[in-house]
């Protein structure tokens, strides 16, 4: 009886379970062990695979002395490149609690009880479904410097625009723009959303009753009770910071002007200088950086989040 | 206080109106500019309201937009290089049938091989449930950048680099989706299963006739997070797909923008609504499942 209770659940399973064995299981093995050797899959075979032990690490992570004519000793990255890349990445994610911010913002308005909201919540929405290289081209078009809707507008009030997308100063600040369009209106409004729905309504009503207005509600019952989704979507777009990034660099800086982001560096080290085993090593360091940050998270979540 | 609450009312859909206007003025802004030709873009001053004078014309003369403005559409779809020998269309044509070929087939893949490992999670006994389990849910953290060298790796040893089946496996296979639906498949009630099984239904049976049926919703919400997930999938095809007759829209874009110096904004405006414009329809129908399948989903924070 057991045993045929697992067959059957087998043949049920079988289909994800070979997809999961081959592309996540083994992917995640293999990438962990590849990351301790050096293999350049155009020049060798998969036979040729050389362990190197921690030297992609040291390469990615380390430092190392450096003397100058004037004979001072100073530390340098061995790979200034990635902690760039590292670097840019992180300046990218300091939107994420403005983004927040604003998808709370929208949800707060879209709690109403009025007519329509349906409509505004598809609108607020669309942005962030159809994100990808079509909105890409178009906010290249619209940041285009002599043309493009932004600098026109910027004129209007007699400001002359930048050449965004080209300007080491703009190109960062223009791609997390353009995140921010599609991003405020999208999951995380829901999220909010569905989290405002669950706040009781005597919550609200009591509040009320002591003579606080909608500001003072907000802050005093709206944003407390919200605190674990709140967390929940911090984690989340910390972790989608972290590993994300990958497209809108590529199609529309091809990483120039410092938007190359710690995705887009591995990408190029892997499938462009074919260094597979080191762009391993950077898809683990990226890995646990995540992991970690998850880990606090959750931990703080924990202490704060219980009264 | 009715006066008090008219007057809120009315400012808080002047803000939605206000903040929903500007999240979609660039559609409209996109629409607008791959209506025109390349030149117009730059002999005109900037105006208060764009797509004036597009309105004007069509108004003229409604022709017109048939016959000339809808060019940028049928240039675009027509384009094609001729780089390597091959059959079928090429070009951009070749491109959109390519995406909506990819999107059909990752879809159906993954509602077919997640609803199946959902139902043995949800409705199964068998020994090692949970623990098989647990290593789905953990494998929801794994990113992509972990698993895609060994992954290419083993494409490549499969010799499938640069196949239609290199852009579509990896894909079909989804813990969040196998999630997603275990949920669902756990809220229908115990009696209806009991009963079919006193009337002699196999377990192929109750997934097929009962749990599936019963799942209209979570199965809706799963195909379009998919569809429009692999719709727009830019990564993985440029790391698997180097001949252009593989190539989907998002990639077919990217490389369109690369080939001129000097880029025909209209015509990528053309290319741009080609490939936005389904996702938007997608949505629009089926967004009431999309919401709910987001509910579902998140239910693990």
């Amino acid at each position: 009886m057991r045993s045929r209770a697992l067959g059957i659940a087998a043949l049920f399973l079988l289909p994800n379970l070979l997809g999961f064995l081959a592309f996540t299981l083994f992917p995640v093995v293999a990438s962990f062990a590849l990351s301790f050797c050096r293999w350049d899959p155009v020049a060798e075979a998969v036979g040729a695979i050389e362990p190197v032990g921690l030297r992609n690490y040291q390469d990615l992570l380390g430092f190392h002395g450096r003397t100058d004519p004037g004979g001072q000793t100073s530390w340098v990255a061995n790979t200034p490149r990635f902690w760039e890349s590292l670097y840019n990445t992180v300046f990218m994610m300091l939107a994420i609690p403005f983004n927040m911010a604003a998808s709370l913002l929208l949800a707060v308005l879209l709690n109403r009880k009025m007519r329509g909201m349906a409509i505004f919540r598809t609108a607020f929405f669309l942005p962030s479904i159809t994100a990808g290289v079509g909105t890409m081209l178009l906010w290249m078009w619209m940041f285009n410097k002599d043309m493009g809707t932004i600098n026109q507008v910027l004129a209007w009030v007699g400001i002359q625009g930048p050449d965004w997308l080209q300007s080491y100063f703009w190109a960062k600040p223009a791609l997390m723009l353009m995140a921010s369009w599609a991003s405020i209106g999208g999951v995380n409004m829901i999220l909010y959303l569905a989290g405002l729905q669950q706040i009781p309504r005597e919550l609200h009503e009591a509040a009320a009753l002591d003579g606080a207005g909608h500001w003072r509600q907000l802050r005093h019952v709206t944003v407390p009770m919200l605190l674990p989704v709140t967390f929940f979507i911090f984690i989340i777009s910390i972790i989608s910071g972290l590993e994300g990034g990958f497209d809108a660099p590529y199609v529309m800086t091809g990483g120039s002007f410092g938007t190359t982001t710690v995705s887009l560096y591995l990408y190029r080290q892997g499938f462009e200088f074919f260094r597979m085993g080191y762009a391993s090593a950077v898809a683990w360091v990226l890995f646990l950086i995540v992991f970690l940050l998850t880990m606090i998270n959750w931990r703080l979540a924990e202490k704060r989040v219980e009264y | 206080m009715p006066g008090r609450t008219n007057r809120s009312h009315l400012l808080v859909y002047g803000l939605l109106l206000v903040l929903a206007a500007s999240m979609l003025f660039p559609f409209y802004w996109m629409a607008i500019t791959s209506l025109k030709g390349k030149a117009d873009v730059f002999s005109t001053e900037p105006k208060l309201l764009p797509g004036r004078q597009l309105a004007e014309r069509v108004v003229d003369d409604p022709r017109w937009f048939f016959h000339s403005g809808t060019g940028n559409y049928s240039q675009l779809l027509a384009w094609q290089r001729l780089v390597e020998p091959g059959s079928g269309p090429r070009g951009f044509s070749r491109f959109v049938l390519n995406t909506v070929f990819f999107a059909l087939a990752i879809t159906l893949g993954q509602v077919i091989t997640s609803s199946l490992a959902a139902f043995a999670f949800a409705r199964l006994r068998f020994p090692g449930r949970k623990q098989v389990f647990f290593a789905y849910l953990a494998t929801l953290m794994i990113p992509a950048t972990v698993t895609m060298i060994p992954s290419y790796i083993l494409l490549r040893e499969l010799g499938w680099v640069n196949t239609y089946q290199a852009v579509i496996l990896p894909s079909v296979f989804t813990a969040y989706g196998t999630f997603m639906l275990r949920q669902f498949f756990l809220t229908i009630p115990r009696e209806i299963e009991d009963a079919a099984r006193i009337d002699g239904c196999s377990p192929l049976g109750l997934y097929w006739r009962i749990a599936l049926p019963l799942s209209t919703p979570a199965l809706a919400a799963l195909s379009i997070v998919a569809f429009v997930g692999s719709w727009r999938t830019f990564m993985w095809p440029l790391i698997v797909s180097s001949s252009e007759d593989l190539f989907n829209l998002p990639l077919g874009l990217s490389l369109f923008r690369g080939i001129y110096t000097d880029p025909d904004w209209p015509l990528l405006m053309a290319g741009s609504m080609i490939m936005t414009l389904p996702m938007i329809l997608v949505f629009i129908v089926g967004q009431r499942y999309f919401v709910e399948g987001i509910r579902l989903g998140a239910v693990k924070g």
